[in-house]
């Protein structure tokens, strides 16, 4: 936990950049903005209140551990960096630039980045390891490991849930980004995942389920931890995909999203409540 | 000195290294009561082994893990490149039964590709020792570079013993201007066999055991090249390993040579015990021989030993 005082007007005023930088990164090439926008609340909680990682120890030993798993979501990740001063703010104009290296998926290039993703269903096993190591050396540090919802179909998310619980990593947290939604459609019209959290329970983890927007919220379910001691934490978020934007939320054809700079100029009044966005760019550009 | 002898001297001599396996204990028996927390069996989950072998590098440690070598480098190999490989993290991977040592386990089993997908990825090593000696004597230097490694586990005893290693640097057993033998693992044993009968025979033979296929001793190979007839012997799939390497290695150098390669060309290998699998499939030391020689000969193959262990 960091020292810092609990302020949610902050916390909003710093996830409605980040938003704007999504937004930003939306075009030109475009990105996967409603997997970023749903991610942004739960990504600015945990780097201003839970985790213990700053510019300042970014490669000290004792720091916490931050992986995007789902990885497709790291506009969020790159803003919300560049908000809390990882990054210097003016790398997220060079998205998708020769000139520097944020592109689509997660990179160690970028300060704050622990390691890279993309390919689903990793980086359970690699925070497993990280986490295992903090045990064997008798530290204290965090692991959270953000996990996409379509992304639980990957077997070795529950893999690493399996030795976890066998190795009572309680230092070990994942936290769902459940915003019902995997690339092309509504996971449960898919591969249904519910009742999620009876699952990850038989899996042996303790488990709370919040909504992954409401600061409150997770402010209550990070407040103490372990959840349970000897069990791996884990956090159901419910979100929804494209938070703060009802132009394009819960839009099945909204996954990747590649917008004109006039597009771009209506959703960012569109992110301050001025509605009537019209988006006429193409949908559904499958990455 | 044996495979678990030396990965307990050299856990027990540096903090961090860590053990781990994919539940397969065969060579790491002693370790758990040894190491306590320092070794680490993720059960049958080769993909979260390796995931978690990248994690723990992360923190500093030298993971060596083990799995068997098909399950190692195919069913984790997207781990291994994406998680090692791209990350270029110093995980040492002991691969069990590779080759013709997974005798009658059956094609699930048969890592023969395992060199040709593990020299693939960027960063990668890749070594096969010949047998236990030449395993003992390559594994420190091989734990202890900071690159990732794959190495073909291979503890069978021979009467051979192996010169010092160097990383990238063949063991050149002799020199031959008529053939020159390039193989590696196991088979070394059946190629001194197959050395000795075509020196008999009045050959001028050359035998080179490879150890180090990637970084790979391109000297060995274009010094082998100038024999009249330059022979691989491998038990893997005969695109992607030794075969293959020789062939980059002489189009780079604009060489070319006459060359017979014994492999599995496009096909599993009969499933058997391992003598009958090496009988079978052409691969004793007499078979190579008189392949090459074009002629049967009165030599009696030496017995080949059964491997001691099985999964």
């Amino acid at each position: 936990m960091t020292n810092k005082e609990y302020n949610e007007q902050e916390l909003g005023a710093t996830a409605l950049k980040v938003r704007e930088h999504i937004v930003r990164m939306s075009t030109g090439g475009g990105c996967f903005t409603g997997a970023s926008l749903s991610a942004v609340d739960m990504i600015v909680y945990l780097y201003t209140y839970f985790l213990n990682v700053n510019a300042a120890n970014l490669y000290d030993n004792d720091r916490d551990y931050f992986f995007l798993s789902k990885g497709h979501d790291v506009p969020a990740l790159y803003g919300t960096l560049a908000e809390l001063g990882l990054i210097e703010k003016d790398r997220l104009a060079k998205h998708l630039s020769l000139d520097d290296h944020i592109y689509w998926h997660p990179n160690t290039r970028i300060p704050g980045i622990e390691f890279h993703s993309g390919s689903l269903g990793h980086l359970p096993s690699v925070a497993l390891g990280v986490a295992m190591d903090i045990k064997i050396s008798g530290a204290k540090n965090k692991v959270v490991c953000i996990l996409g919802d379509g992304e639980l179909n990957e077997g070795t998310c529950w893999e690493a849930l399996l030795v976890a619980n066998a190795y009572a990593l309680d230092n070990l947290f994942f936290v769902v980004d459940r915003n019902h939604f995997q690339a092309n459609m509504r996971t449960e019209d898919l591969i249904p995942l519910e009742p999620l959290a009876q699952k990850f329970e038989a899996f042996g983890a303790a488990v709370k389920r919040i909504n992954g927007h409401d600061y409150a919220a997770l402010n209550e379910a990070f407040s103490t931890y372990p959840f349970e001691p000897g069990k791996v934490n884990v956090v159901i978020a419910d979100t929804i995909r494209g938070r703060g934007l009802p132009s394009i939320e819960e839009r099945a054809d909204r996954w990747f999203c590649n917008f004109s700079s006039e597009e771009i100029d209506q959703l960012l009044l569109e992110l301050h409540g001025n509605a009537g966005t019209v988006l006429t760019s193409e949908t559904l550009v499958v990455r | 000195m044996t495979y678990e002898e030396l990965l307990t001297e050299t856990a027990l001599a540096d903090e961090q290294i860590i053990v781990m396996t994919a539940e397969n204990r065969a060579l790491v028996r002693n370790l758990p009561g040894i190491l306590g927390n320092r070794f680490i069996d993720t059960g049958i989950t080769e993909q979260t082994m390796i995931g978690a072998a990248a994690g723990l590098a992360l923190r500093d440690r030298t993971p060596v893990v083990h799995a068997l070598a098909s399950f190692l480098t195919m069913r984790a190999f997207e781990f291994v490149r994406t998680d090692v490989g791209i990350a270029s993290l110093p995980v040492k991977m002991s691969g069990f039964i590779p080759g013709f040592l997974s005798d009658a386990n059956g094609p699930t089993h048969q890592a023969i590709e395992d060199i040709s997908i593990m020299r693939g990825i960027p960063n990668m090593t890749v070594f096969a020792p010949a047998d236990e000696d030449d395993l003992v004597k390559m594994l420190p230097e091989i734990w202890d570079s900071v690159d990732p490694a794959y190495t073909r586990i291979n503890t069978r005893q021979t009467d051979y013993v192996h010169a010092p290693f160097e990383l990238g640097k063949a063991e050149v057993i002799c020199i031959g201007t008529d053939v020159t033998i390039l193989t590696y693992g196991l088979l070394f044993e059946q190629a001194l066999i197959a050395t000795d009968l075509l020196k008999k025979e009045g050959l001028s033979v050359g035998l080179v055991n490879m150890r180090s296929l990637k970084p790979v001793d391109e000297e060995a190979i274009l010094q082998a090249a100038e024999s009249k007839l330059l022979v691989t012997v491998e038990d893997h799939f005969l695109t992607g390993g030794l075969y293959s390497i020789i062939a980059e290695v002489l189009l780079e150098h604009q060489k070319t040579a006459n060359v017979l390669p014994f492999a599995l060309k496009d096909r599993w290998f009969r499933p058997a015990l391992l003598p009958d699998v090496l009988q079978y499939e052409g691969f004793t030391g007499k078979q190579i021989a008189e392949h090459i020689l074009g002629y049967q000969t009165k030599y009696i193959q030496p017995e080949i030993l059964k491997p001691n262990f099985a999964e």
